[in-house]
């Protein structure tokens, strides 16, 4: 039923990656279910039958598999389109739906559902910001005080040893960029979405996807609030609701939960032959400094120190305005050695005198970290599924060598919107997201940087060697497509094979401890609630991530969640402080064994980023 | 009956707050906001109060800018029945506060005026205790219990004080502010939000409500306290009198 795609093949390595390629497509699955419904008790989802099989309980919610109107207890909310999350390709999918109903006198009813408590709380972004996509949207952001100021007015790179920065020419181009905090800029988008009579709903995690009888998604479920963690209800609990739509739009970001498991299940990497999804962490702060060494536009990107040769990663400093500076280090999480620590190294890069001269005298004001992907051009799957599509980085539209993903994001949202106005409105159906996509920008941009990050596989200076010759020569007019390696998590070597790195103590000044950091962020959770990081096999981390593997989560993660402790007799026990919870993903991604399932937690907790 | 319950918005109790580098007053912008949690706890007790019978109607007010009517409307998705806005430019200290809600009073009537004990952000803890004064009505401050009893039109409340529990009768009406103990404040679903766009939020201005601004306390300036100083070790009681003695000047 839903093999609506037909594979052909071709001479090329990926033939269904190749944009002038024609690919016949079925005539696909009309959006709604047609013919006439199954008889209740044969269909496995059917209401009865789920009834009949397993006593209601909290636990068979967490399947995801429900049917619409079984369920006691919880209301539900129908509208024509709901998208989960409030970031830059949710915001713009739902301001561009607004804007079709406005040009096409007509109107649909679009709800937004986000996790964190406020729209931006969550969002965490370099960001030398590409107005491309927004200029489309907004043409006249420049007259609505779009937090959109700083115009970046140089571009440096940067090549460090341990002592030096030898500057070299840079790859980049950033003129008519802008440099700003993604943060804010989602709030402004959230304001402006607001103004369209859009329902923002944030402080709701989405926990659960809704499916119907014919296994297409009719929207989510929020989260319940309320559950104690011995997992009884509290005297404050309240189930969560059914958000249901016509058209559903997962907008997570990077590894977003849902869109995850919806890949998984409507196997959408395999529906285009794409390869599997590659990730880096981004740890950043933003410093308020000295006003001497102020220069705001300065745009600084960095390779080598504080990272080897073979772990592929980069830093960057970029001038905001209010003597602001955003800083990071953004690590490859295909790295092999367990025992790299990104946050350490990032409290390294601090240390090194070229960013120290800029940083000293001045005060940290946020820390967060976030996964994002570099699978760029080959990782992208069939991003749309009975019942909605995917878009932003759930799917993953970043654009490694340029490191932006800003726009391509909004711009994903922006021509689904449009596919899903079709489906409702007039009739098409989703399927035109992806042949608007492959007709866009977007692809054009994303075919040309395809092989910039896959050339690092071997190694570091081939790497630079490839990149210098897309860069200059070749621009992506290859006819060959470089496939990435192993899966990030597959990708960490044995601890026994590796050496362990000796890490500086912070100095309190420039480099700081996991708390303290941690502080800078925002972070909370209630802590009365059921750990939202699902261990698939409680016995694994102490079989076998911390024999085998030296317990790598107690170092990935950028919040010191996974710490091993010692339990009544000794042993080392794996203890998850869930609390301090960044939700950047990155333990999900990078778990050896894949055992680490991040889920959402209660709605509203998490960082609340504000400049970040 | 009526109750009135004022809810102040403050920075958020887990954001890192930072001195402004004027050192005028905390850094409060993009900075994340949210309702003083012993405010949501007298919202809580409030609407419990209406739930059981005792009041017919709960009307949350705040005092301040424009977007204090965000925090409003969380107390309408609680189950406030209204809210009233009193538009004011500036945070006001709490004398000018207790003499808005005392106007306020005046106009709505309300059996019942419950306030949180203090608000996170200037821990003054003392706004309550003014209304009451200017009401001339009786207070029972820190309360961890409230029982109310209908036909007596009185309320009978616990205190948290230092050596204990109190229990105090107050005739009604009555000043009551809360403590963290009270109650667990309700979440606000989503249909409840839903719902809170078409409660009514009033809007009044200090004109409306003839309130003297005035104030006779000045902020000179705000500064982070001190940062606090690494312990020193030693190595045996001798040196550590030596140093009480001399160096912290305490003995």
């Amino acid at each position: 039923m839903h093999r609506f795609l037909l594979k052909l093949s071709s001479s090329s390595t990926n033939p269904l990656r190749n944009s002038k390629f024609q690919r016949l497509i079925l005539p696909s699955l009309n959006l709604f279910a047609s013919g006439s419904p199954p008889p209740p008790s044969a269909n496995p989802y059917s209401a009865d039958s789920f009834r009949k099989s397993r006593a209601f309980s909290s636990k068979s919610r967490a399947l995801g598999v429900r049917c619409i109107s079984s369920e006691a207890g919880r209301e539900a909310i129908e509208y024509d389109v709901v998208i989960i999350g409030a970031g830059p390709a949710g915001l713009s999918a739902a301001i561009r739906l607004k804007q079709l109903c406005q040009e096409k006198n007509t109107d649909l009813s679009v709800c937004v559902v986000e996790k964190g408590a406020e729209v931006g709380g969550h969002v965490i972004s370099g960001n030398v910001f590409e107005p491309l996509a927004l200029d489309e949207l907004l043409p006249h952001w420049r007259q609505e005080q779009a937090p959109i100021e700083v115009a970046a007015s140089s571009d440096k790179f940067w090549f460090l040893t341990k002592d030096r920065a030898i500057p070299l020419p840079s790859p980049f181009d950033n003129k008519g960029n802008y440099i700003i905090s993604l943060s804010q800029l989602v709030r402004w988008l959230g304001g402006k979405a607001e103004e369209l009579g859009i329902e923002i709903y944030p402080g709701f995690s989405a926990s659960e996807v809704l499916y119907n009888a014919s296994d297409e998604v009719v929207g989510i479920a929020t989260k319940d609030m309320g559950i104690s963690k011995d997992g009884s209800k509290k005297e404050t609990f309240q189930p969560g609701v059914d958000i249901k739509g016509r058209v559903t739009l997962f907008a997570e970001g990077c590894r977003g939960s849902l869109s995850e498991k919806i890949i998984k299940k409507y196997k959408l990497r395999e529906e285009v032959n794409a390869q599997h999804q590659t990730y880096a962490l981004g740890i950043k702060e933003v410093w308020e400094i000295d006003e001497s060494k102020h220069n705001p536009g300065e745009v600084i990107h960095a390779l080598g120190w504080p990272l080897d040769p073979k772990t592929y990663g980069g830093s960057f400093l970029y001038h905001m305005n209010d003597r602001q500076v955003a800083l990071g280090l953004v690590v490859a999480l295909n790295y092999k050695n367990p025992f790299l620590n990104p946050y350490e190294e990032f409290q390294k890069l601090k240390h090194h005198p070229a960013i120290k001269r800029i940083l000293e005298g001045g005060t940290v004001l946020q820390y967060g970290a976030r996964t994002l992907n570099e699978g760029g051009f080959q990782s992208i799957p069939y991003p749309v599924f009975p019942g909605g599509a995917i878009i932003g980085c759930s799917a993953g539209f970043l654009n490694v060598p340029k490191i932006k993903g800003t726009h391509t994001a909004m711009k994903s949202g922006m021509l689904a919107a449009e596919a899903a106005f079709g489906a409702l409105h007039e009739g098409s159906n989703m399927n035109t997201y992806w042949d608007s996509l492959r007709g866009s920008w977007v692809w054009k941009e994303l075919y040309a940087a395809r092989n910039y990050r896959p050339a690092f596989e071997y190694g570091l200076i081939p790497g630079l060697a490839v990149s210098a010759m897309e860069h200059y020569v070749l621009k992506g007019k290859v006819p060959f497509t470089l496939k990435h390696g192993k899966a990030d998590h597959e990708a960490t070597d044995l601890a026994r094979k590796c050496k362990p790195i000796e890490y500086p103590k912070p100095d309190g000044v420039l480099s700081f401890d996991v708390p303290t950091s941690l502080y800078r962020s925002n972070t909370n959770h209630d802590h009365d609630q059921p750990s939202h990081l699902r261990l698939k096999d409680p016995k694994i981390p102490e079989k076998v991530n911390l024999p085998e593997y030296g317990a790598p989560e107690s170092r990935y993660c950028p919040a010191r969640v996974y710490e091993y402790v010692e339990d009544e007799e000794g042993k080392p026990k794996l203890q998850i402080n869930a609390q301090n919870c960044l939700h950047c993903k990155a333990c999900d991604i990078k778990d050896p064994k894949q055992n680490i399932e991040w889920t959402v937690p209660e709605g509203g907790g998490g960082p609340a980023y504000s400049v970040m | 009956m009526k109750i009135l319950v004022a809810v102040k918005r403050v920075v958020d109790y887990a954001v890192k707050i930072r001195v402004k580098p004027d050192k005028t007053g905390v850094d409060t912008q993009n900075v994340k906001m949210s309702m003083n949690p012993f405010c949501e706890i007298a919202l809580e007790e409030a609407l419990r109060i209406k739930e059981a019978g005792f009041a017919k109607e709960v009307v949350a007010v705040s005092i301040g800018p424009s977007q204090c009517v965000d925090t409003l409307r969380t107390g309408l998705a609680m189950g406030a029945d209204r809210g009233i806005h009193v538009e004011a430019s500036y945070s006001f200290l709490p004398l000018t506060i207790a003499k808005i809600l005392k106007s306020l009073a005046d106009v709505e009537n309300p059996g019942l005026i419950f306030l949180g004990k203090q608000a996170i952000d200037d821990d003054c803890n003392q706004t309550g205790q003014m209304v009451a004064a200017l009401l001339g009505w009786p207070q029972a401050t820190f309360a961890s219990k409230v029982v109310l009893d209908k036909d007596k039109q009185s309320a009978t409340v616990d205190r948290e004080v230092d050596e204990g529990l109190e229990t105090l009768s107050v005739d009604l009406p009555a000043v009551i502010t809360t403590d963290l103990r009270l109650n667990q404040p309700r979440y606000a679903t989503l249909p409840n939000i839903m719902k809170a766009k078409s409660k009514p939020i009033k809007k009044m201005t200090l004109e409306d409500l003839k309130v003297d601004i005035k104030s006779d306390i000045e902020i000179v300036e705000v500064t982070e306290p001190p940062k606090r100083k690494s312990g020193v070790i030693v190595s045996s009681v001798d040196e550590l009198i030596y140093k009480l003695k001399n160096e912290a000047h305490v003995v």
